[in-house]
């Protein structure tokens, strides 16, 4: 998050609870949640979204939907070089381990082999690179999806529990240029998706 | 067909299938709600049949078995154990490996199915990516245990050390314990990976707070974001691709410890293909004689369907023959080799002082399984679990009967004989007790099947994915 962006709710369609004109500091959205109820129409909407010039936003879904990712303009991930990268690591390591190992740290003569005896080191060396590039995959996942993160605005979102479920979320974020320009028009449009219900979601 | 002529990438419209289905995966009218509430509410909400209760309770009851066994181990030493001098491995070796081909049908079926677009896996790869963990647990206590002073476990790595001593890598002992630790190491990511969207979902149904708790912590946040889920898919889509090299190597690398020593019978080119087809023989036939009792408790047929247990047969009738195929060429090998010890030991193998187990190994594994070319049996849940409880018996005696080879071979000086003792077999049926023990307690905690999965695995006019599944969402 942005923390300079600290825009201020809409006044009027504030979910119940939230109304709260006594607190010191105002309320701060995180954005406008719409929620859907099959994937198809997220996606449309995320199209639209994205179509009207909105870049900060992202989609939620029970199970993958590959076009929302597209929509968003994240059509391709980077765990595939990141966890080549950390298998090639593995594989490396393991390999020069040892060579190092057998053929300087402690050599040791098996019926006449040679100390450098590669061949005997390739299952090795093939075990460290699946581990290193699973264990890449694993720790590169949660770190750059900024996971693992128990807090997060959206829950704020009574509705939102059911992203797990059976609906499907848009969020358009609040640090979205756009929507700084203009948070009433973006309120609008949003409602213009044809979503099942539309909400404003505080920090 | 339709889907032929539609650009890449484009999905078919709502109610078309993206292949014809001759089998449909979920019985029944599911959605998303009422796939996640059978499948949830196992974990969440259900009082627990009669069913786990027996065998949760006999499985912790033989887990109190391994126990005594251990501490009378750790006490005595290896020597309260039926191994001498030719037979030092014993049962030790036979239950590493029984257990660790058990748990290779796990990664098979998660891994190489969902590379071969196999979607009948989708229901029951959470369950076996479990029996996997729970499998090399039991296989990796038996090595540590037969070391005699196992708190040194850790001498099997590369550390630094005062003695300057570092291994030895060109023996296949050092191989195979970087093979097991990777592969525990490896499948438990997947699993883990597999699980953090089904805990999420989980985290947001849990009516309880310490649910809510356990679960929300455990799914690290998952707020199910396409950017998310497109890095998950990429990543479960390699984990994929890296476990089938894998579950093929580790099982290699275990047949390496007999193959590449000079004893007869042992030091065949045949054995890692071999070893790898028994180990799939022997897990399938575990994964059946566990999902049929559970389905029935739960009421889970609509997702472990009769089709499932067909394919299942399948594959165990067809990993049967590959295995009988192995018997055939050692027995060929060793009269057609014309080496006096190679034929020897192949006659002492089958009338011997052993041979009652090569007869049994081979009743169990070649003739019952026979049974399963009858589409009968194969959707008969008394027939499956009868046969793969006879599979499950006959590869634990293949095993037996490679290690028993040891009581004989070149020089008369050097035969023996082996017996097991009452702590070989407490040692055993412990290993049993703690699979079934972390296994129901699995099913309890867990879900047993991918909610996710299982989610997008629904027609899309029932609100899932249409069939599709991971790996074709991730570029």
């Amino acid at each position: 998050m942005n923390p300079h962006v600290t825009t201020p709710a809409i006044p009027g369609i504030l979910p119940g609870g939230h109304e709260t004109h006594s607190e010191p500091a105002a309320p701060v959205v995180y954005g406008l949640l719409a929620e859907f109820a099959t994937s198809d129409d997220l996606v449309a909407a995320t199209q639209k979204a994205k179509a009207a010039g909105y870049n900060h936003m992202d989609t939620f879904s029970p199970y993958p939907v590959g076009e929302a990712a597209d929509a968003l303009g994240y059509t391709k991930s980077e765990m595939g070089p990141v966890m080549f990268i950390g298998g090639l690591t593995g594989a490396c390591s393991g390999f020069l381990m040892e060579y190092w190992c057998n053929t300087y740290g402690y050599p040791l003569n098996v019926g006449g082999r040679p100390y450098f005896s590669w061949p005997s080191f390739i299952p090795i060396t093939f075990e460290m690179m699946v581990l290193t590039t699973a264990l890449t995959g694993l720790f590169a996942l949660i770190a750059l999806c900024g996971l693992p993160r128990l807090n997060h605005p959206l829950f704020n979102s009574k509705a939102f529990d059911r992203a797990t479920k059976d609906r499907f979320f848009l969020c358009i974020e609040a640090e979205d240029p756009k929507y700084q320009a203009d948070p009433v028009a973006t309120l609008a449009f949003v409602k213009d998706l044809h979503s099942l219900s539309v909400e404003e979601v505080m920090e | 067909m339709a889907t032929a002529e539609m650009p890449p990438g484009t999905r078919p419209p709502a109610g078309l299938p993206l292949e014809p289905e001759m089998h449909p995966l979920v019985q029944n009218e599911h959605t998303l709600v009422s796939v996640g509430e059978a499948l949830g509410s196992v974990v969440l909400t259900r009082k627990h049949p009669k069913g786990w209760w027996i065998g949760f309770l006999a499985g912790f009851a033989m887990l109190q078995i391994l126990g005594i066994a251990v501490t009378w181990l750790f006490y005595m030493g290896v020597g309260i154990w039926g191994i001498n001098v030719p037979v030092a491995w014993g049962f030790a070796i036979v239950n590493f490996v029984w257990w660790i081909g058990i748990g290779h049908a796990g990664t098979l079926i998660s891994a190489i199915l969902l590379l071969l677009h196999q979607k009948w896996r989708t229901s029951i790869n959470r369950f076996s990516e479990a029996m996997t963990i729970f499998a090399v647990m039991c296989a990796g206590l038996f090595p540590l245990l037969h070391m005699g002073r196992p708190w040194f476990f850790y001498w099997l790595y590369p550390f630094p050390n005062v003695a300057g001593v570092w291994p030895q890598f060109r023996s296949p002992l050092t191989w195979d314990v970087f093979a097991v630790t990777t592969y525990f190491t490896v499948s438990l990511v997947f699993w883990y990976i597999g699980l953090i969207p089904d805990l999420a979902s989980l985290r947001d149904a849990a009516q309880k707070r310490w649910q809510r708790i356990v679960y929300g912590v455990l799914a690290l946040g998952w707020r199910g974001s396409a950017i998310h889920w497109r890095r998950y898919e990429k990543v479960y889509l390699i984990l994929a691709g890296i476990s089938t090299p894998l579950v093929l190597s580790v099982h290699t690398v275990v047949s390496f410890d007999f193959a590449v020593s000079i004893v007869p019978l042992w030091h065949a080119t045949i054995f890692p293909p071999f070893f790898v087809a028994g180990a799939i023989f022997s897990g399938f036939a575990m994964v059946v004689a566990l999902v049929i009792p559970v389905r029935k408790w739960y009421g889970l047929q609509d997702f472990f369907t009769d089709h499932h247990l067909d394919v299942c047969g399948k594959v165990m009738l067809a990993t049967g023959m590959l295995v009988c195929y192995g018997y055939f060429s050692e027995f060929w090998m060793g009269w057609y080799g014309h080496s006096l010890y190679e034929w020897g030991t192949t006659i002492e193998r089958m009338f011997g002082r052993y041979g009652w187990s090569y007869w049994c190994l081979l009743f169990c594994n070649l003739v019952v399984p026979q049974l399963l070319w009858s589409r009968k049996v194969r959707r008969s849940e008394s027939w499956l679990l009868i046969i793969s409880v006879f599979i499950l018996i006959g590869m634990w005696f293949e095993r037996y009967v490679i290690v028993i080879t040891l009581s004989r071979e070149y020089v008369p000086a050097a035969w023996g004989q082996y017996s097991p003792t009452l702590w070989d077999y407490a040692t055993m049926i412990g290993s049993l007790g703690l699979f079934f023990t972390l296994f129901f307690l699995f099913i309890r905690y867990l879900p047993m099947i991918s909610i996710t999965e299982m989610r997008e695995l629904l027609p899309r006019k029932q609100g899932g994915g249409g069939g599709h599944s991971l790996m074709e969402n991730a570029p």
